[in-house]
Protein backbone atom coordinates (compact mmCIF):
# COMPACT_ATOMS: atom_id res chain seq x y z
CA UNK A 1 0.00 0.00 0.00
CA UNK A 2 2.97 2.14 -0.09
CA UNK A 3 1.76 3.94 -2.84
CA UNK A 4 -1.79 4.72 -1.31
CA UNK A 5 -2.39 8.28 -0.56
CA UNK A 6 -5.80 8.59 1.47
CA UNK A 7 -7.15 11.03 3.56
CA UNK A 8 -5.45 11.41 7.29
CA UNK A 9 -7.62 13.07 9.34
CA UNK A 10 -11.26 13.23 9.45
CA UNK A 11 -11.45 16.74 8.12
CA UNK A 12 -10.10 15.54 5.23
CA UNK A 13 -12.79 12.66 4.40
CA UNK A 14 -14.75 14.13 1.40
CA UNK A 15 -18.38 14.80 2.18
CA UNK A 16 -20.52 11.51 2.36
CA UNK A 17 -16.93 9.27 1.22
CA UNK A 18 -17.91 10.67 -2.11
CA UNK A 19 -14.85 9.71 -4.60
CA UNK A 20 -14.59 12.56 -7.21
CA UNK A 21 -11.89 10.79 -9.48
CA UNK A 22 -13.34 8.34 -11.43
CA UNK A 23 -11.32 5.38 -11.72
CA UNK A 24 -8.89 6.40 -8.95
CA UNK A 25 -9.83 2.67 -7.29
CA UNK A 26 -6.69 1.18 -9.67
CA UNK A 27 -4.82 3.51 -7.81
CA UNK A 28 -5.17 1.55 -4.48
CA UNK A 29 -2.78 -1.69 -4.64
CA UNK A 30 -4.38 -4.31 -2.60
CA UNK A 31 -1.70 -6.79 -3.22
CA UNK A 32 -0.18 -5.23 -0.15
CA UNK A 33 -3.37 -7.78 1.63
CA UNK A 34 -1.87 -11.10 0.27
CA UNK A 35 0.11 -13.50 2.12
CA UNK A 36 0.87 -15.68 -1.05
CA UNK A 37 1.73 -15.42 -4.00
CA UNK A 38 1.24 -17.32 -7.11
CA UNK A 39 4.39 -18.73 -9.11
CA UNK A 40 3.94 -19.84 -12.72
CA UNK A 41 6.20 -22.97 -14.09
CA UNK A 42 5.60 -22.28 -17.77
CA UNK A 43 6.85 -25.82 -18.78
CA UNK A 44 4.27 -27.34 -17.41
CA UNK A 45 1.30 -24.65 -18.59
CA UNK A 46 -0.41 -25.29 -21.31
CA UNK A 47 -1.52 -21.65 -21.85
CA UNK A 48 -5.74 -22.42 -21.64
CA UNK A 49 -6.37 -19.64 -19.79
CA UNK A 50 -8.23 -20.94 -16.91
CA UNK A 51 -6.31 -19.24 -14.26
CA UNK A 52 -7.24 -15.97 -16.15
CA UNK A 53 -11.15 -17.09 -16.25
CA UNK A 54 -11.12 -17.15 -12.80
CA UNK A 55 -9.06 -14.88 -11.32
CA UNK A 56 -11.84 -12.68 -9.13
CA UNK A 57 -9.58 -9.75 -9.25
CA UNK A 58 -8.75 -9.67 -13.07
CA UNK A 59 -5.59 -9.25 -12.40
CA UNK A 60 -4.19 -11.97 -14.99
CA UNK A 61 -2.90 -11.47 -18.28
CA UNK A 62 -0.99 -12.76 -21.20
CA UNK A 63 2.45 -12.16 -22.03
CA UNK A 64 4.04 -11.57 -25.41
CA UNK A 65 4.49 -15.36 -25.79
CA UNK A 66 1.05 -16.64 -24.44
CA UNK A 67 1.49 -17.25 -21.04
CA UNK A 68 0.02 -15.88 -18.04
CA UNK A 69 0.97 -13.79 -15.46
CA UNK A 70 -0.56 -12.42 -12.66
CA UNK A 71 -0.11 -8.30 -11.96
CA UNK A 72 1.20 -8.46 -8.31
CA UNK A 73 -0.08 -5.04 -7.44
CA UNK A 74 -3.05 -5.89 -7.45
CA UNK A 75 -3.29 -10.12 -6.68
CA UNK A 76 -4.75 -10.29 -3.15
CA UNK A 77 -3.07 -13.81 -3.16
CA UNK A 78 -6.67 -15.93 -2.95
CA UNK A 79 -5.25 -19.03 -4.34
CA UNK A 80 -8.11 -19.38 -6.99
CA UNK A 81 -5.91 -19.73 -9.76
CA UNK A 82 -3.33 -22.21 -8.58
CA UNK A 83 -6.86 -24.26 -7.77
CA UNK A 84 -8.14 -24.43 -11.08
CA UNK A 85 -5.05 -24.59 -12.98
CA UNK A 86 -5.19 -28.85 -13.31
CA UNK A 87 -2.12 -29.10 -15.30
CA UNK A 88 -0.68 -28.08 -11.65
CA UNK A 89 1.59 -24.89 -13.25
CA UNK A 90 0.69 -22.74 -10.76
CA UNK A 91 2.38 -22.69 -6.93
CA UNK A 92 1.25 -20.91 -3.93
CA UNK A 93 4.63 -19.68 -2.07
CA UNK A 94 4.53 -18.08 1.27
CA UNK A 95 5.63 -14.08 1.07
CA UNK A 96 8.72 -13.81 3.19
CA UNK B 1 -51.72 33.88 2.55
CA UNK B 2 -51.82 30.61 4.47
CA UNK B 3 -55.51 29.01 4.49
CA UNK B 4 -57.09 27.60 7.89
CA UNK B 5 -58.61 23.65 6.59
CA UNK B 6 -59.83 21.27 8.80
CA UNK B 7 -58.26 17.84 7.44
CA UNK B 8 -56.65 14.52 8.46
CA UNK B 9 -53.45 15.26 9.41
CA UNK B 10 -52.27 12.63 6.86
CA UNK B 11 -53.12 14.20 4.24
CA UNK B 12 -52.28 17.53 5.45
CA UNK B 13 -48.69 15.72 5.97
CA UNK B 14 -48.93 14.93 2.07
CA UNK B 15 -50.31 18.83 0.98
CA UNK B 16 -47.06 20.05 3.26
CA UNK B 17 -44.96 17.81 1.11
CA UNK B 18 -46.42 18.26 -1.87
CA UNK B 19 -46.21 21.96 -1.50
CA UNK B 20 -42.14 21.35 -1.68
CA UNK B 21 -42.25 20.18 -4.71
CA UNK B 22 -40.75 16.60 -4.70
CA UNK B 23 -39.18 14.83 -7.55
CA UNK B 24 -39.70 11.15 -6.26
CA UNK B 25 -42.10 9.88 -3.76
CA UNK B 26 -41.30 6.55 -3.46
CA UNK B 27 -43.35 4.57 -0.22
CA UNK B 28 -45.31 1.35 0.43
CA UNK B 29 -48.37 1.39 2.75
CA UNK B 30 -48.43 0.14 6.07
CA UNK B 31 -50.32 1.64 8.85
CA UNK B 32 -50.89 4.11 9.94
CA UNK B 33 -49.14 6.08 8.09
CA UNK B 34 -50.61 4.96 4.37
CA UNK B 35 -52.83 8.04 4.29
CA UNK B 36 -49.52 10.15 3.46
CA UNK B 37 -47.94 8.07 0.47
CA UNK B 38 -51.77 7.63 -0.65
CA UNK B 39 -52.81 11.02 -0.99
CA UNK B 40 -49.39 11.86 -2.67
CA UNK B 41 -50.15 9.64 -4.96
CA UNK B 42 -53.65 11.15 -5.94
CA UNK B 43 -51.54 14.89 -5.91
CA UNK B 44 -49.54 13.36 -8.37
CA UNK B 45 -51.62 11.28 -10.42
CA UNK B 46 -53.60 14.57 -10.78
CA UNK B 47 -51.00 16.70 -12.42
CA UNK B 48 -50.69 18.87 -9.28
CA UNK B 49 -46.89 18.15 -8.89
CA UNK B 50 -44.33 17.14 -11.63
CA UNK B 51 -43.29 14.00 -9.64
CA UNK B 52 -42.59 10.46 -10.05
CA UNK B 53 -44.50 8.44 -7.55
CA UNK B 54 -42.75 4.82 -7.61
CA UNK B 55 -45.05 2.16 -6.64
CA UNK B 56 -42.24 -0.45 -4.67
CA UNK B 57 -42.91 -3.78 -3.39
CA UNK B 58 -41.46 -3.19 -0.30
CA UNK B 59 -39.72 -0.67 2.47
CA UNK B 60 -36.73 -1.84 1.49
CA UNK B 61 -37.12 -0.75 -1.74
CA UNK B 62 -39.00 2.29 -0.75
CA UNK B 63 -35.62 3.84 0.74
CA UNK B 64 -33.32 2.42 -1.77
CA UNK B 65 -35.39 3.85 -4.42
CA UNK B 66 -35.13 6.79 -2.70
CA UNK B 67 -31.47 6.80 -2.19
CA UNK B 68 -30.58 6.28 -5.33
CA UNK B 69 -33.12 9.43 -6.51
CA UNK B 70 -31.47 11.39 -3.88
CA UNK B 71 -27.91 10.63 -5.22
CA UNK B 72 -29.15 11.60 -8.90
CA UNK B 73 -30.39 14.74 -7.34
CA UNK B 74 -34.05 14.73 -6.77
CA UNK B 75 -35.69 15.97 -3.72
CA UNK B 76 -37.31 13.02 -2.56
CA UNK B 77 -39.76 12.18 0.00
CA UNK B 78 -41.19 9.10 1.48
CA UNK B 79 -43.13 7.56 4.54
CA UNK B 80 -43.40 4.32 6.82
CA UNK B 81 -44.34 3.35 9.74
CA UNK B 82 -43.27 0.42 12.56
CA UNK B 83 -42.07 -2.90 10.99
CA UNK B 84 -42.02 -0.76 7.29
CA UNK B 85 -39.14 1.02 9.14
CA UNK B 86 -37.25 -1.91 10.36
CA UNK B 87 -37.31 -3.55 6.82
CA UNK B 88 -35.64 0.33 5.59
CA UNK B 89 -33.43 -0.31 8.45
CA UNK B 90 -30.76 -1.70 6.17
CA UNK B 91 -30.73 1.44 3.94
CA UNK B 92 -30.81 3.76 6.83
CA UNK B 93 -27.18 4.30 7.81
CA UNK B 94 -26.44 4.19 4.10
CA UNK B 95 -28.34 7.31 3.08
CA UNK B 96 -27.21 9.49 6.34
CA UNK B 97 -23.85 7.96 5.68
CA UNK B 98 -23.92 9.18 1.79
CA UNK B 99 -25.32 12.37 3.04
CA UNK B 100 -28.53 12.59 1.10
CA UNK B 101 -31.03 14.70 2.26
CA UNK B 102 -33.87 12.29 1.96
CA UNK B 103 -37.05 13.47 4.12
CA UNK B 104 -39.51 11.12 5.57
CA UNK B 105 -42.58 11.20 7.90
CA UNK B 106 -42.83 8.76 10.03
CA UNK B 107 -46.79 7.62 11.78
CA UNK B 108 -45.23 6.15 14.81
CA UNK B 109 -46.41 2.89 15.74
CA UNK B 110 -45.29 0.12 18.03
CA UNK B 111 -43.64 -2.86 17.10
CA UNK B 112 -44.89 -6.15 16.87
CA UNK B 113 -45.22 -9.14 17.92
CA UNK B 114 -48.18 -9.77 19.35
CA UNK B 115 -48.81 -7.26 16.07
CA UNK B 116 -50.12 -4.33 17.12
CA UNK B 117 -51.04 -1.03 14.75
CA UNK B 118 -51.38 1.42 17.53
CA UNK B 119 -48.95 4.12 18.54
CA UNK B 120 -45.72 4.14 20.20
CA UNK B 121 -42.25 5.33 19.55
CA UNK B 122 -40.23 1.65 19.43
CA UNK B 123 -40.15 1.90 15.71
CA UNK B 124 -38.34 5.03 15.33
CA UNK B 125 -36.33 3.87 18.61
CA UNK B 126 -34.65 1.13 16.80
CA UNK B 127 -33.64 3.26 14.43
CA UNK B 128 -32.08 5.93 16.67
CA UNK B 129 -28.86 5.48 15.79
CA UNK B 130 -29.20 5.33 11.97
CA UNK B 131 -27.53 9.35 11.57
CA UNK B 132 -30.83 11.01 10.84
CA UNK B 133 -32.25 14.06 12.26
CA UNK B 134 -34.89 13.22 14.39
CA UNK B 135 -37.98 15.68 14.89
CA UNK B 136 -41.02 15.18 16.83
CA UNK B 137 -44.47 16.74 16.23
CA UNK B 138 -46.92 17.13 18.83
CA UNK B 139 -50.03 18.46 16.64
CA UNK B 140 -50.67 18.72 12.94
CA UNK B 141 -49.61 22.03 12.78
CA UNK B 142 -46.34 20.97 13.51
CA UNK B 143 -46.52 18.40 11.43
CA UNK B 144 -47.57 20.73 8.15
CA UNK B 145 -44.62 22.81 9.26
CA UNK B 146 -41.64 20.55 9.82
CA UNK B 147 -42.24 19.05 6.74
CA UNK B 148 -41.89 21.99 4.91
CA UNK B 149 -39.12 22.47 7.28
CA UNK B 150 -37.45 19.54 6.69
CA UNK B 151 -36.41 20.36 3.17
CA UNK B 152 -34.61 23.31 4.01
CA UNK B 153 -32.25 21.54 7.13
CA UNK B 154 -31.90 18.52 5.31
CA UNK B 155 -30.94 20.02 2.10
CA UNK B 156 -28.88 22.97 3.33
CA UNK B 157 -24.79 22.77 2.47
CA UNK B 158 -23.88 22.77 5.82
CA UNK B 159 -26.62 19.53 7.07
CA UNK B 160 -26.85 17.44 3.97
CA UNK B 161 -28.44 14.55 5.99
CA UNK B 162 -31.58 12.84 6.07
CA UNK B 163 -34.70 13.98 8.72
CA UNK B 164 -37.45 12.06 10.23
CA UNK B 165 -40.17 13.99 11.00
CA UNK B 166 -42.43 11.73 13.91
CA UNK B 167 -46.13 12.06 14.20
CA UNK B 168 -47.98 9.30 16.35
CA UNK B 169 -50.02 6.87 14.84
CA UNK B 170 -53.70 7.51 14.75
CA UNK B 171 -53.02 10.45 17.76
CA UNK B 172 -52.19 12.47 14.80
CA UNK B 173 -52.20 10.27 11.46
CA UNK B 174 -55.49 10.04 11.62
CA UNK B 175 -57.14 12.97 13.59
CA UNK B 176 -58.94 15.92 12.13
CA UNK B 177 -57.61 19.19 13.22
CA UNK B 178 -57.66 22.76 12.22
CA UNK B 179 -54.45 23.80 10.58
CA UNK B 180 -52.64 26.46 8.45
CA UNK B 181 -51.66 25.35 5.29
CA UNK B 182 -49.67 27.67 3.81
CA UNK B 183 -49.53 28.46 0.46
CA UNK B 184 -47.48 27.47 -2.85
CA UNK B 185 -45.89 31.34 -2.97
CA UNK B 186 -44.95 31.32 0.58
CA UNK B 187 -43.27 28.07 0.59
CA UNK B 188 -41.37 28.60 -2.60
CA UNK B 189 -40.00 31.76 -0.98
CA UNK B 190 -39.22 29.90 1.94
CA UNK B 191 -37.15 26.37 0.62
CA UNK B 192 -35.11 27.71 -2.41
CA UNK B 193 -34.69 24.49 -5.30
CA UNK B 194 -32.55 21.94 -4.41
CA UNK B 195 -29.49 22.48 -5.51
CA UNK B 196 -27.95 19.22 -5.48
CA UNK B 197 -23.76 19.35 -3.63
CA UNK B 198 -22.75 16.26 -5.99
CA UNK B 199 -25.24 14.08 -7.84
CA UNK B 200 -24.91 10.75 -10.37
CA UNK B 201 -24.57 12.08 -13.95
CA UNK B 202 -22.86 9.71 -16.74
CA UNK B 203 -21.73 13.70 -18.06
CA UNK B 204 -19.67 13.97 -14.53
CA UNK B 205 -19.00 10.63 -13.19
CA UNK B 206 -18.22 10.38 -9.26
CA UNK B 207 -18.79 7.48 -6.98
CA UNK B 208 -20.96 7.53 -3.65
CA UNK B 209 -21.13 4.55 -1.42
CA UNK B 210 -17.85 2.92 -2.00
CA UNK B 211 -15.57 0.64 0.10
CA UNK B 212 -14.56 2.28 3.32
CA UNK B 213 -11.60 -0.25 4.68
CA UNK B 214 -10.32 0.05 8.46
CA UNK B 215 -7.85 2.64 7.53
CA UNK B 216 -10.47 5.05 6.99
CA UNK B 217 -13.59 4.02 8.45
CA UNK B 218 -12.91 5.54 12.16
CA UNK B 219 -12.70 8.79 10.45
CA UNK B 220 -15.38 8.20 8.17
CA UNK B 221 -17.66 7.69 11.35
CA UNK B 222 -16.37 10.61 13.12
CA UNK B 223 -17.33 13.32 10.03
CA UNK B 224 -20.69 11.36 10.03
CA UNK B 225 -21.15 12.32 13.94
CA UNK B 226 -19.69 15.72 13.60
CA UNK B 227 -22.46 16.46 10.56
CA UNK B 228 -25.22 15.51 13.03
CA UNK B 229 -24.15 17.31 15.92
CA UNK B 230 -23.29 20.43 13.27
CA UNK B 231 -26.98 20.48 12.43
CA UNK B 232 -28.56 21.45 15.07
CA UNK B 233 -26.97 25.27 14.31
CA UNK B 234 -28.70 24.83 10.80
CA UNK B 235 -31.99 23.56 12.66
CA UNK B 236 -32.02 26.41 14.83
CA UNK B 237 -31.47 28.91 12.51
CA UNK B 238 -34.24 27.50 9.66
CA UNK B 239 -36.19 27.64 13.12
CA UNK B 240 -35.97 31.18 13.65
CA UNK B 241 -36.69 32.16 9.74
CA UNK B 242 -39.89 30.00 9.85
CA UNK B 243 -40.67 32.10 13.09
CA UNK B 244 -40.39 35.59 11.30
CA UNK B 245 -42.04 34.31 7.93
CA UNK B 246 -44.76 32.40 9.38
CA UNK B 247 -45.34 33.33 13.20
CA UNK B 248 -44.95 30.05 14.75
CA UNK B 249 -41.61 29.60 17.33
CA UNK B 250 -40.26 26.11 17.30
CA UNK B 251 -37.23 25.30 20.10
CA UNK B 252 -35.22 22.15 20.06
CA UNK B 253 -37.12 21.92 23.65
CA UNK B 254 -40.30 23.79 24.24
CA UNK B 255 -40.91 24.67 27.92
CA UNK B 256 -44.04 25.01 29.91
CA UNK B 257 -44.77 26.26 33.33
CA UNK B 258 -41.15 25.61 33.77
CA UNK B 259 -40.56 28.30 36.22
CA UNK B 260 -40.35 27.76 39.85
CA UNK B 261 -41.48 24.21 38.60
CA UNK B 262 -40.32 21.48 41.66
CA UNK B 263 -41.10 18.47 39.22
CA UNK B 264 -40.87 18.96 35.81
CA UNK B 265 -42.64 16.41 33.22
CA UNK B 266 -40.54 15.97 29.97
CA UNK B 267 -42.45 14.60 26.91
CA UNK B 268 -42.06 13.83 23.28
CA UNK B 269 -44.68 13.56 21.09
CA UNK B 270 -48.47 14.56 21.17
CA UNK B 271 -48.79 13.38 24.78
CA UNK B 272 -47.32 17.10 25.65
CA UNK B 273 -50.67 18.44 24.80
CA UNK B 274 -52.08 15.82 27.59
CA UNK B 275 -49.78 16.87 29.30
CA UNK B 276 -49.88 20.41 29.15
CA UNK B 277 -53.54 20.55 30.28
CA UNK B 278 -52.54 18.68 33.57
CA UNK B 279 -49.83 20.74 34.13
CA UNK B 280 -52.75 23.81 33.74
CA UNK B 281 -55.00 22.11 36.19
CA UNK B 282 -51.93 21.28 38.70
CA UNK B 283 -50.62 24.78 38.35
CA UNK B 284 -54.58 25.89 39.33
CA UNK B 285 -54.10 23.76 42.38
CA UNK B 286 -50.70 25.46 43.26
CA UNK B 287 -48.75 22.28 42.54
CA UNK B 288 -45.82 23.54 41.02
CA UNK B 289 -45.08 21.92 37.91
CA UNK B 290 -44.17 21.98 34.79
CA UNK B 291 -43.49 20.38 31.37
CA UNK B 292 -40.73 19.84 28.86
CA UNK B 293 -41.31 19.10 25.61
CA UNK B 294 -38.53 17.70 22.89
CA UNK B 295 -39.13 18.44 19.34
CA UNK B 296 -35.47 17.57 18.44
CA UNK B 297 -34.63 13.82 19.54
CA UNK B 298 -31.56 13.50 16.95
CA UNK B 299 -28.97 15.65 17.13
CA UNK B 300 -29.85 15.79 20.83
CA UNK B 301 -30.00 19.11 22.13
CA UNK B 302 -27.98 18.87 25.83
CA UNK B 303 -27.11 22.34 26.45
CA UNK B 304 -30.93 23.71 26.10
CA UNK B 305 -31.64 20.33 28.22
CA UNK B 306 -29.18 21.33 31.18
CA UNK B 307 -30.66 24.90 30.75
CA UNK B 308 -34.00 23.71 30.84
CA UNK B 309 -33.96 21.84 33.62
CA UNK B 310 -32.22 24.23 36.06
CA UNK B 311 -33.71 24.41 39.50
CA UNK B 312 -36.04 21.49 39.14
CA UNK B 313 -36.27 18.88 41.90
CA UNK B 314 -37.43 16.04 40.06
CA UNK B 315 -37.96 15.29 36.85
CA UNK B 316 -40.21 12.85 35.19
CA UNK B 317 -39.11 11.37 31.84
CA UNK B 318 -41.49 9.96 29.64
CA UNK B 319 -39.88 7.21 27.10
CA UNK B 320 -42.85 5.56 24.88
CA UNK B 321 -40.59 2.66 23.75
CA UNK B 322 -38.93 -0.20 26.11
CA UNK B 323 -35.42 -0.69 26.06
CA UNK B 324 -35.30 -4.36 26.76
CA UNK B 325 -33.00 -5.62 29.94
CA UNK B 326 -31.54 -1.86 29.74
CA UNK B 327 -30.99 0.42 32.31
CA UNK B 328 -33.58 2.56 31.56
CA UNK B 329 -35.91 3.79 28.25
CA UNK B 330 -33.73 5.36 25.55
CA UNK B 331 -35.39 8.94 26.42
CA UNK B 332 -34.63 8.61 30.09
CA UNK B 333 -31.25 7.30 29.29
CA UNK B 334 -30.19 10.13 26.95
CA UNK B 335 -31.73 12.46 29.71
CA UNK B 336 -29.62 10.62 32.73
CA UNK B 337 -26.52 10.92 30.77
CA UNK B 338 -26.82 13.96 29.90
CA UNK B 339 -27.36 15.40 33.31
CA UNK B 340 -24.79 12.97 35.10
CA UNK B 341 -22.04 15.51 35.68
CA UNK B 342 -24.23 18.38 36.85
CA UNK B 343 -23.78 18.22 40.95
CA UNK B 344 -27.01 19.79 41.30
CA UNK B 345 -28.59 17.14 39.13
CA UNK B 346 -32.40 16.82 39.87
CA UNK B 347 -33.89 13.23 40.66
CA UNK B 348 -34.89 11.73 37.57
CA UNK B 349 -37.83 9.44 37.19
CA UNK B 350 -38.26 7.25 34.07
CA UNK B 351 -41.84 6.01 33.27
CA UNK B 352 -43.00 4.36 30.34
CA UNK B 353 -46.15 5.30 29.21
CA UNK B 354 -48.50 4.25 26.43
CA UNK B 355 -47.34 1.31 25.08
CA UNK B 356 -49.06 -0.14 21.67
CA UNK B 357 -51.94 2.52 21.63
CA UNK B 358 -52.61 2.04 25.40
CA UNK B 359 -54.50 5.51 26.41
CA UNK B 360 -52.33 7.93 27.77
CA UNK B 361 -54.86 10.38 30.06
CA UNK B 362 -54.43 14.33 32.08
CA UNK B 363 -55.33 11.41 35.30
CA UNK B 364 -52.29 9.81 34.87
CA UNK B 365 -49.71 12.50 34.54
CA UNK B 366 -51.67 14.20 38.02
CA UNK B 367 -50.61 10.18 39.07
CA UNK B 368 -47.00 10.74 37.68
CA UNK B 369 -46.46 14.57 39.34
CA UNK B 370 -47.86 12.89 42.62
CA UNK B 371 -45.48 10.35 42.85
CA UNK B 372 -42.59 12.33 41.36
CA UNK B 373 -43.03 14.97 44.10
CA UNK B 374 -42.15 12.43 46.95
CA UNK B 375 -39.13 10.58 45.33
CA UNK B 376 -36.11 11.20 46.33
CA UNK B 377 -32.56 10.88 45.58
CA UNK B 378 -30.94 7.36 45.75
CA UNK B 379 -34.34 5.89 46.76
CA UNK B 380 -35.76 4.44 43.19
CA UNK B 381 -35.07 0.67 43.07
CA UNK B 382 -34.51 1.26 39.02
CA UNK B 383 -34.23 3.13 36.63
CA UNK B 384 -37.53 2.83 35.27
CA UNK B 385 -41.21 1.70 34.98
CA UNK B 386 -43.69 0.75 32.75
CA UNK B 387 -46.34 2.86 34.19
CA UNK B 388 -49.84 1.11 34.50
CA UNK B 389 -48.78 -2.05 33.97
CA UNK B 390 -51.36 -4.70 35.33
CA UNK B 391 -49.71 -7.11 38.38
CA UNK B 392 -47.65 -4.87 39.83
Amino acid sequence: MADKKGPETWQEINVGCMVFVPGNASEYHTGSWRDQRPVYDNSKCIKCGICYIFCPEGCISQDAEGYFVADLDYCKGCGICAHECWPGAIKMVEEG
Amino acid sequence: MAKRIGMEIALAAAEAAALCNPDVVAAYPITPNTHIPEHLSDIVADGRIDAEFICVESEHSALSACCGASAAGARVFTATSSQGLLFMGEVMPIVSAMRLPVVMAIGNRALSAPINIWNDHSDIMSQRDMGWISLFAADGQEVIDMIIQAFKIAEHREVMLPLNINLDGFQLTHVVEPMFLPDQEEVDDFLPVYEPYASLHPDNALSMGTLGAPDVFNEAMKAKDEALINSKKIIVQVWREWEEKFGRSYEPIETYQTEGAEVILVAMGSIGDTAEVAIDELRKRKIPAGLLRLKLWRPFPSEELRKAVKGARVLAVMDRAVSYGGATGPVGAEIRSVLYDDPDRPVILNEIIGLGGRDVTVEDFFRIVEKAAQAKKGELERGYEIYGVRGS
